[in-house]
């Protein structure tokens, strides 16, 4: 039966350079089906893996009560005194709290492709403390901002999308200029931003306190310590939150339109392809009514030539799919793009076909073949020999 | 038999393939509706306007509040009729919804944006009722408002003077856009600048945005230079642009979701395209000794022709349509699933770019076949060759 069953498979195999066009239509369908599965989950995927990969988890930020993002947060000096002083937060090298003020303002760039519409970046005025906060982040072009003037250092995410930022550039905010002196990589959402020293920000901006303080954690029990400190104190009403989860917790919409979005297009294009994987293994097994009732005739079985029919729908498909998730990795992988994050601002990330995804799609693309081979494989199994023999 | 008939007859002689055919070309325009109808809410937003209001911002960023004190200096402006202003709340319903709220001042908004539609009373009460806010139609039907409710939103920015994020306004009124296009962004609420101001505790007569109401729209750009230049190397350096650049600009922040759906719309109709072209080319490839005899029988190598494109179109246009039809339910659907937090709306200018596709579309696949029908050689088809 396997034997039969194969000697069938590799008859059918060998014919399809003959009838290529309908074939084609079920490898192309497929492709399409898979590329576009990948392409859109791959920007769901490179946007969560950028937001979970920053903060850490002995690290909290605080922001105002009931924020829910820097921008919406602001603290006076007072309470971010308080804050900064609070239990709960590890003693930096100097035997000084471990936390950074920041204050955040946004600033306007234009992107590479683009003339004139501006899109928000975060520019973040930041502490010293704030590069043993981020360990990851290191300067790879020029150097660091000098506390107390106007210097700016910008992350490499930020020139990959956007245009007027390169070091040298001078950039214009609020009737004051400010310089480009270095660039930054990190590896996370931070590789969006630009930074500076948050006295010259707090000069130049009109700002007295800060829109969070970033701070890290004594120890396992640090957490809880700094919560209730603060949950305690009636002179400040702010929200403890550790920086991973904050993170992470923005991923969570984004995911959802994405997924949303991917699960219809991909369910309305499988069904198309379902029609067209149909429509073309029933043209091959008419095509070869002849030679099946021929096959038949000389004792072949029904069931081999059912599953042969099944091997080549499966086949053609496999090879669609692996087509169109290459198509996604050639052309998608890596592909940076930017869209609005938690704060208002451009998050800017890359688009990552993980092989999770691709197999994913492969299974997809299995299950169309599948479905859309079956039912021409059982007419293709119950032709009767006599009818197979007299038509054409 | 006539023309139709016989063109729907040679559609149905092999049904299982025409009706699959059928099948994907219905779901390649099913997905067709739905992602343009998404490009262009993406691209247009905006060409519901013509440049009659100018938006200025901070030049910074929107982000960033301008004072109100620059209220006399605008309105002095040569050119400007009016000027509103709108100051983002930053609202909250319930637990986590957003909402689009802003503080404006009452009678300046209905002077600037007269397509939005409310009883007198209504705008009188707006204007009167300190602790007054008003929204839009679709706003209020989602969240079963009624004029006269008391409602509570929390500001995720701007705490009361007694420290509270919650706060409480009196619906007085509800508008509706004045055609369809201004009934679709009715999906926002405003609320009396005058005690928002005085009752919030900072940021005192601040706004985001001001919105220009011109005399005439041919004056767009010579005013927004006026303005950008009265406030040039002030600490509040202005942006002036028409509410469709706007628009368009602040939908770019998304990112470009157009750039995708092309390459989506792409990856379906190349896939079409290969599927209908190949049903065609197999149904003509299987009918060559058939045409050869219509064209024995006299018919012209023209009708020969005719009725093989004719095929082609019946397949696409029947399939688009449908096609397109169940897009605007889907839409409709998904727009009323999602509370008009994700609308998509397949309109008339949706229905017509379909409409320009199912024709392309029918020509690129009939193309082939029928040329090779219209070339047939009576001798060599009959003959088998």
């Amino acid at each position: 039966m396997l034997r039969q069953a194969l000697a069938i498979t590799g008859l059918n195999i060998r014919s399809i350079p003959e009838r290529w066009a309908p074939s084609l239509v079920i490898v192309i369908g497929l492709a399409g089906v898979v590329a576009v599965f990948c392409a859109l989950l791959a920007m769901a995927a490179g946007f969560t893996d950028t937001l979970k990969a920053t903060g850490r988890d002995d690290a909290a930020i605080i922001m105002r009560g009931g924020s829910d993002a820097e921008l919406n947060s602001g603290l006076d000096r007072t309470q971010t005194d308080i804050i900064e002083e609070a239990p709960g937060i590890a003693a930096g090298a100097d035997g000084k709290p471990e936390a950074s003020a920041e204050v955040m303002v946004i600033a306007e760039l234009v992107r590479k492709d683009d003339k004139n519409s501006g899109a928000n970046i975060t520019v973040r005025g930041v502490e010293p403390t704030a590069f043993t906060l981020r360990p990851k982040l290191k300067i790879v072009n020029g150097r660091n901002f000098t506390p107390g003037l106007r210097e700016l250092i910008v992350g490499s995410g930020v020139l990959r999308q956007f245009q007027g930022a390169e070091i040298g550039k001078v950039l214009r905010m609020r009737g004051s200029d400010w310089t480009v002196v270095g660039e930054f990589e990190s590896g996370d959402a931070h590789e969006s931003e630009l930074l500076t020293d948050i006295n010259v920000a707090r000069t130049t901006f009109q700002r007295t306190g800060s829109s969070s303080v970033l701070a890290a954690l004594d120890g396992a029990g640090g957490f809880e310590k700094l919560k209730s400190a603060l949950a305690a104190d009636p002179r400040v009403n702010v929200d403890v939150v550790r920086e991973r989860d904050y993170f992470s917790g923005q991923t969570k919409q984004f995911r959802q339109t994405i997924g949303l979005l991917a699960g219809i297009v991909t369910i309305i294009m499988a069904l198309g392809a379902i029609f067209a994987a149909l429509n073309s293994m029933y043209a091959a097994v008419a095509a070869r009514g002849k030679e099946i009732a021929t096959l038949r005739a000389i004792g072949f079985g029904g069931l081999p030539v059912l599953v042969s029919v099944m091997i080549e729908s499966l086949l053609l498909a496999l090879v669609g799919g692996i087509l169109g998730a290459l198509f996604a990795y050639v052309f998608f992988n890596n592909l940076s793009v930017s869209t609005l994050g938690q704060n208002f601002t451009q998050v800017v990330f890359s688009f990552k076909v993980t092989p999770q995804l691709v197999i994913e799609g492969l299974i997809i693309a299995v299950t169309i073949g599948m479905v859309g081979g079956l039912l021409p494989a059982i007419r293709a199994a119950r032709l009767p020999v006599t009818t197979g023999l007299r038509e054409l | 038999m006539t023309k139709s008939g016989f063109v729907i007859a040679n559609l149905f002689r092999k049904r299982t393939r025409t009706i699959l055919t059928l099948l994907s070309v219905i779901m390649a325009f099913l997905l067709f509706g739905l992602l343009q109808s998404i490009n262009s809410m993406f691209n247009a937003g905006a060409d519901f306007v013509g440049a009659t209001r100018l938006i200025t911002q901070a030049r910074v960023s929107f982000t960033t509040a301008l004072p109100i004190s620059m209220l006399p200096k605008l309105e002095a402006v040569p050119g400007v009729a009016r000027v509103a202003y709108w100051q983002w709340f930053g609202g909250v319903w319930q637990e986590n919804t957003q909402l689009i709220v802003f503080a404006a001042d009452p009678l300046r908004q209905r002077d600037v944006y007269p397509e939005y539609l409310m009883p007198d009373e209504q705008w009188q009460g707006f204007a009167k009722i300190r602790t007054s806010m008003i929204a839009g139609k679709q706003m209020a039907d989602q969240y079963g408002w009624k004029v006269g409710e008391k409602i509570p939103i929390s500001s995720n920015i701007y705490p009361q003077k007694n420290g509270s994020k919650s706060w409480v306004f009196d619906l007085v009124g509800i508008f509706d856009g004045k055609d369809d296009d201004a009934k679709k962004r009715t999906n926002q609420a405003f609320i009396n600048y005058d005690y928002f101001d005085e009752a919030n505790q900072f940021g005192k007569g601040r706004t985001n945005f001001f919105i220009l109401k011109l005399t005439d729209s041919n004056q767009a750009a010579a005013v927004s230079k006026t303005v950008d230049a009265m406030f040039e190397n002030s600490p509040d350096e202005t942006k002036t642009q028409t509410e469709k650049d706007f628009n368009v600009g602040f939908v770019k922040q998304i990112g470009d979701i157009g750039l995708i759906v092309r390459w989506i719309l792409f990856a379906v109709f190349f896939t079409l395209l290969l599927v209908v072209g190949n049903t065609m080319a197999q149904s003509v490839r299987e009918r060559i000794p058939e045409l050869a005899v219509l064209k024995t029988l006299g018919f012209s190598d023209g009708s020969v022709l005719g009725f093989v494109f004719a095929e082609a179109f019946a397949l696409c246009l029947f399939g688009g349509l449908v096609g397109l039809g169940l897009a605007t339910f889907a839409g409709a659907a998904v727009t009323k699933g999602t509370g008009n937090q994700f609308p998509v709306y397949v309109d008339v200018r949706v229905w017509l770019i379909g409409i320009a596709a199912i024709v392309l579309m029918s020509l690129a696949v009939g193309l082939l076949p029928a040329l090779r029908a219209q070339r047939l050689k009576i001798v060599d088809a009959l003959a088998g060759r």
